[in-house]
Parts: C-alpha cells; structure tokens; sequence
C-alpha cells in the first residue's frame, strides 16, 4: 500500500522515532501545542507551549528502497512567538503556538503560518549552502584587509558550504483579533488566508499586514446575550469562495465569499437534531466541536466533539453520514471529567491521504484510527514502553465496566494527564505524528 | 444504500432509558453542586473562555509577578508597615527580570 495514503487492509504500524525528554517533569514550554506536515510530507512542523517551532525533514537518502523506513531529523528550529503584556487589558499574552499551517511550496524556500492568542507570523525557511569567498577587501573573517598590501585582484566565487537553514519573519499580521485566535487556515488560491477567534473570522492577504476584512462577526450587541463561539474554522480545499466554522454548540456553518462582503449569514447550517430525551447539563458541553477538517476530495467534513467523530457529506445538512464512537466508556465519567476541566479538552482529528481512514486522539496516551470503508476501528498507543525500532503496535482495549479481561485496561486506571490531542498524517504515506503532552512519536506503516 | 455508517453506536441509544449513564452523571454534578447554573453551556462558561488568561492588576504587577516566577530575592520593604496595595514593593531596575530568554531549544532538538 506504500504510496496509496490507506489505512485498511490490515495495516500495522511500528514505532518509528520519538522526539523530546523521557523524564516525567514535563516544563510547561515543552509542551507541544500543535503538528502539520507540509503538503509534501517531507517537513513535520511543531509548535509548543513556549513559542518555539521545530521542524523536521524526511530523510529521502533511501526514499528509493520500499523496504526501508525514511527518518524525520531536526532541519529547523526558532522562536516564532514571545510572550506580550497587553496594556489595555492588563492580560498576558501566551506565547504558545495555537496553530501551524503550510503554504504550498512555490520556489525553493518553504513557508509556514505560525499563531498564538493573538498575532499571526508568515516564516520563511530557506537553504543556504554556498558562501562567497575572495573578497578583495576583507579576509574570510570579516576583517578588512589592509589596502595598502594588496597587489593583485580577485574575483570572488561562491564554494560550498555545510547546509544552513534559515528561518526569518516576512510579515506580523497583528492587532485584528479582540479574542483569542483558534484556527488560521491558507485559501486554495495562495493568496488569502483566514485566521478565526472565539467571535470574529477575520480574512487576509499574505502580502499585506496593516489591513484585514472581517467576514464573520457573531458577537452579539449585548455580551449577556452570547450563546455560543467559534471554535474552528477552514477553508474549502478547492473552492476558494467557501469556508466552514465550527460552534461550542455543535453546528457548523458553511459560507460562500461571494453571496456578501460580510458572511453572518451561511449558505448551508449543518446541525445534527439532538433526542430530547438525552439532554442533560453535559449536552452542550460535549457537542462543542474542537476541531473541523475538509477531506482531501472536499466532498466531506470531519467534526470531532468531545465524545465523537463526525463525517458529513457537505450536500446533507441535516445529518452527518457516519459517526464513530472515539471513547464511549467516558460518557459514565463525566461528572468527574467535568470536576478536572478534561471535559473542555479540545481533540483534533486528521484525514489520511486518500481520506479511507481518520484518526483522533484520547487519554492515557491513546490514539484512534478509524477505518471508513472497512467499517473496523482500532486503539493504539504511544509510549515509550512500546519504543523498540520498528515494534509493531499492539491493540488496546478499554474496559467499561464488568469483569475486566486480560490486556484490558479499566476505566479508572486511564491517566487523564496523559492526552494526545494534537495527530498528523503524511499526505501521501502511511506514516503518522502523534504528539504525547511532551513528546513526538512518528509511526510508520509495516513493510515486510 | 445505507448512508449512515454507524457503528459503535452510543450506550444510551440501546439501554433501557432508565440506566442513562449520562443522566447518572448529571444526578452526581447536581448532588455536589446544587448551585449550578441553569443555563449550563451559556454566558457563564462562554465568558470565562472569553476571559482566557493571566489578568493582572497592571504592567507593574505583571513584572513582579514575572520576577516572582524566577525565584529572584526581592529585599524586603523597609519599615515594619507593610500596607500592601499591590505586590510586595516597588521594583527598581534591578529586580526586574531579564526579557526570556529565547535561546533556550525546545527538547525535540536531539
């Protein structure tokens, strides 16, 4: 299946590489905040809670040999954001990495979107690998040579030189976001991109910095009267008139750029009708929607709740055409998940390429791939106790309640500190980034 | 054709209603907190996460409270008064932290 992007037909998947500290003392800018793979796959971009952005670059050495497996080594590292005191407010301004989008690579250098709460930066990240060397007035460190000594003429040329890269800044796009930003998301025509808070979707140009329309405000003109947030937003993949945001209600509404200038009003609602009978204090709570992502084709959307994924067909509003159960035994917890903040948890979920198979994440360090066309599930781990070089993933099982079998793992023995909330899948290769609250683990597909 | 790939399908759609665990749940929270508003997912909840952040009383009490964080030994205001408004005292030049440092590497580094 190498290059197919599927998840079905029995894959396995082995360990390939863990990135980060095996100590349990887990500082809080360690932890890893957000994960994307660029359009290649050859980069894996993450985020963290100080700022800091890694990126890691697919080893293609033997990329030619199917049998053996590609490594992701460190290529670029830098401080993205730093922490800010806003004046007005008196509020701290976290640092932490909220989201990282690539741009599609249009010439050598690469880009990448990277925000936090409140600021969005367009990085380049570029390769230098030959120097200049000859000048005629100044030596090769810098220093000036002394005229007086100098008898002949040189043209200076450029040698080789260890690869550097390079990360700079090209634009701040600050101070249009009252609230805090949670989605940014790059438009098909590379030339816009939105970036989305709690109430107001703003849309840019990437060359421009000191001005952003604002397409989508849903804050009401009396703040008693708020009854739900953005929580996600993004834009089609290929119709760049259309973009999705995602509520703290459960619904998500579709808009069209061209219907107004001001989108408040959608062209599609998505909202799946909830039984009367199952409402409770939690309901609302756990339809809130952490994340939304289009399918590779754009005919579908993936919601994930606190409880669930959801698969909706963009041309059925009423209805999502599948659901999948991501860890059902919480649903007897939620008192307590509710007592701990867990229930506020805010999953991401992620395509694979071919969009047969999504996978999300959940606690004690477990993860889910759910297969759409064989209709079969499965609970894997990262850890470190399952780290050996190429050691296949074994299956997890949660046990609800009743006798507990063995390799089970009860409910109450789940470490709720431990949740994977960020995953990334290769766009093209069955090759997965699970991000642990400190660590990053690379899975890979099983070649015999 | 079946559109509704469904499976794993939610306890509460199979159960006999009266085992809801989800209503259970709610029997516990109301138990423990019998305060708790009546609009549950509503303005309370939206405005804390509105709210989100570290609010301090002004940049002064941010500072200090920065020092505070690196464990630096403010000396101790003079007199045996101390009417506390805001913080400890005022901070000369001194006390005030260094700009963080962004030269630490993040760990996934080698």
């Amino acid at each position: 299946m190498a290059g197919a992007g599927g998840g079905g037909n029995d894959v396995q998947w082995c360990f390939s590489q863990v990135k980060g500290a095996i100590d349990d003392d887990v500082a809080e800018a360690d932890i890893i905040s957000t994960v994307e793979f660029n359009h290649s796959g050859e980069l894996l971009a993450t985020g963290d809670k100080g700022g800091r952005v890694v990126i890691f670059q697919q080893d293609t050495e033997n990329k030619s040999q199917p049998q053996c497996r590609s490594e992701y080594n460190v290529y670029s590292t830098f401080q993205s954001h730093e922490p800010e005191f806003d004046y007005l407010k008196s509020l701290e301004i976290e640092e932490k990495i909220n989201k990282i989008r690539w741009l599609p690579q249009k010439n050598a250098a690469q880009f990448l979107l990277s925000t936090n709460d409140k600021t969005i930066k367009l990085w380049k990240i570029s390769e230098r690998d030959k120097r200049p060397e000859g000048y005629n007035l100044k030596e090769e460190d810098g220093r000036c040579r002394d005229s007086t000594t100098i008898t002949t003429l040189r043209v200076p040329v450029f040698r080789p030189m260890d690869l550097m890269v390079e990360a700079s800044p090209r634009r701040v796009f600050a101070n249009a976001h009252t609230y805090h930003i949670n989605s940014i998301s790059v438009n098909s025509d590379n030339e816009t991109y939105l970036s989305a808070d709690d109430l107001r979707i703003n849309l840019w140009h990437l060359e421009i910095t000191d001005r952003s329309f604002n397409i989508v405000d849903i804050k009401p003109a009396n703040m008693e009267e708020l009854t739900e947030v953005i929580t996600a937003a993004e834009f089609h993949p290929h119709q760049c008139n259309t973009f999705v945001y995602s509520s703290s209600k459960g619904t998500i509404r579709m808009c069209d750029m061209r219907a107004s200038a001001l989108c408040d009003k959608h062209s599609k609602l998505f909202e799946e009708p909830e039984d009367p009978s199952n409402r409770s204090f939690f309901s609302e709570i756990i339809s809130s929607i952490s994340d939304v992502k289009f399918s590779h084709s754009g005919r579908y959307m993936m919601t994930r709740d606190y409880l669930s994924v959801k698969i909706w067909d963009l041309n059925m509003e009423n209805r999502p055409v599948e659901t999948y159960q991501v860890h059902e035994y919480l649903r007897s917890k939620l008192c307590s998940l509710y007592e701990n903040d867990c229930i506020f948890d805010k999953f991401e979920c992620c395509w694979n390429g071919n969009d047969s198979v999504v996978m999300t994440g959940s606690y004690n360090n477990f993860f889910r791939m759910l297969d759409r066309t064989q209709r079969r599930d499965v609970t894997l781990e990262a850890s470190r106790e399952s780290s050996k070089p190429r050691q296949v993933l074994k299956p997890r099982r949660v046990c609800a309640g009743g006798k507990r079998k063995k390799d089970e793992i009860s409910v109450d023995s789940l470490d709720f500190n431990k949740k994977i909330l960020h995953t990334a899948w290769h766009p093209q290769e069955n090759i997965i980034a699970v991000a642990t609250t400190n660590n990053l683990y690379i899975f890979q597909e099983k070649v015999n | 054709p079946n559109c509704s790939g469904e499976w794993s399908r939610p306890a509460t759609e199979t159960q006999d209603p009266n085992s809801n665990p989800v209503k259970t749940e709610e029997a516990k929270l109301k138990a423990k907190y019998p305060n708790l508003g009546q609009k549950p997912g509503g303005s309370d909840f939206l405005m804390k996460r509105l709210q989100k952040g570290q609010k301090y009383f002004d940049s002064g009490d941010y500072n200090m409270a920065k020092a505070k964080m690196k464990n630096k030994q403010l000396p101790a205001a003079t007199g045996p008064e101390k009417s506390i408004v805001t913080g400890d005292h005022i901070p000369t030049p001194q006390d005030l932290p260094q700009r963080k440092s962004s030269l630490v590497t993040s760990k996934l580094v080698g």
